[in-house]
């Protein structure tokens, strides 16, 4: 049971690592591609405690807290630069 | 049958987080302007995120450790979920986004 309700947690992963992506690169605006950025970030979490879960280690918990801190930031500063007038609008 | 019953208590909380990462990933694809586009990853996908992380608490808790790193990468990303939106917003005003979404009027309020 816990062993199909990993792989349909991974599947659904997938599936919205892919659909971001997605985002990402049709994205009309600077704050879409921001968002769909923030997206895959949080997504890289999940997918980083599922592996977790699965393999029973305890080392990818420092690395879901890094890429967490790391998007924040990344995204914080992306917005930042956008709303001063992004270049590309 | 405890070990069952927290079994079914992880096996829940992952579906439930994978579900609705998935449903917030859809809603960034299908919703049709940025501002809406907004809602969905910001409420979704750290509602669903949250889910996985309950999971990941229940399983160390099944295999004897308890560990509490989970709840420090929960209560960040509630924290900066809502920072990340508002600022996002901000930047798509200052960048002239209009909503398609209709303007609210007095009535709304009653």
């Amino acid at each position: 049971m816990l062993g199909l309700a990993l792989d349909f947690a991974f599947l659904a992963l997938a599936g919205a690592f892919a659909l971001a992506a997605l985002r990402l690169v049709i994205g009309p605006s600077a704050p879409d591609r921001i968002l769909a950025l923030d997206t895959l970030y949080v997504d890289a979490v999940a997918i980083a405690i599922l592996l977790g879960i699965r393999h029973d280690s305890l080392a990818y918990f420092e690395a879901a807290l890094l890429v967490a801190l790391i998007g924040f930031v990344s995204t914080a500063a992306f917005a930042w630069y956008a709303a001063l007038g992004a270049p590309e609008r | 049958m405890l070990a069952t019953l927290l079994e079914a208590a992880i096996s829940f909380c992952l579906i439930v987080g994978g579900f609705f990462t998935l449903v917030g990933s859809i809603g960034l694809v299908r919703l049709p302007d940025c501002l809406m586009r907004l809602h969905a990853p910001t409420k979704a996908t750290t509602l669903g995120v949250g889910g996985v992380l309950a999971a990941s608490l229940l399983s160390s808790l099944a295999r004897g450790r308890f560990v509490v790193h989970e709840l420090l990468i929960v209560l960040f990303l509630f924290l900066t979920a809502s920072v990340s939106g508002l600022m996002l917003a901000r930047a798509a005003i200052r960048l002239r986004l209009t909503s398609r979404a209709e303007r609210p009027t007095p009535e709304d309020r009653a």
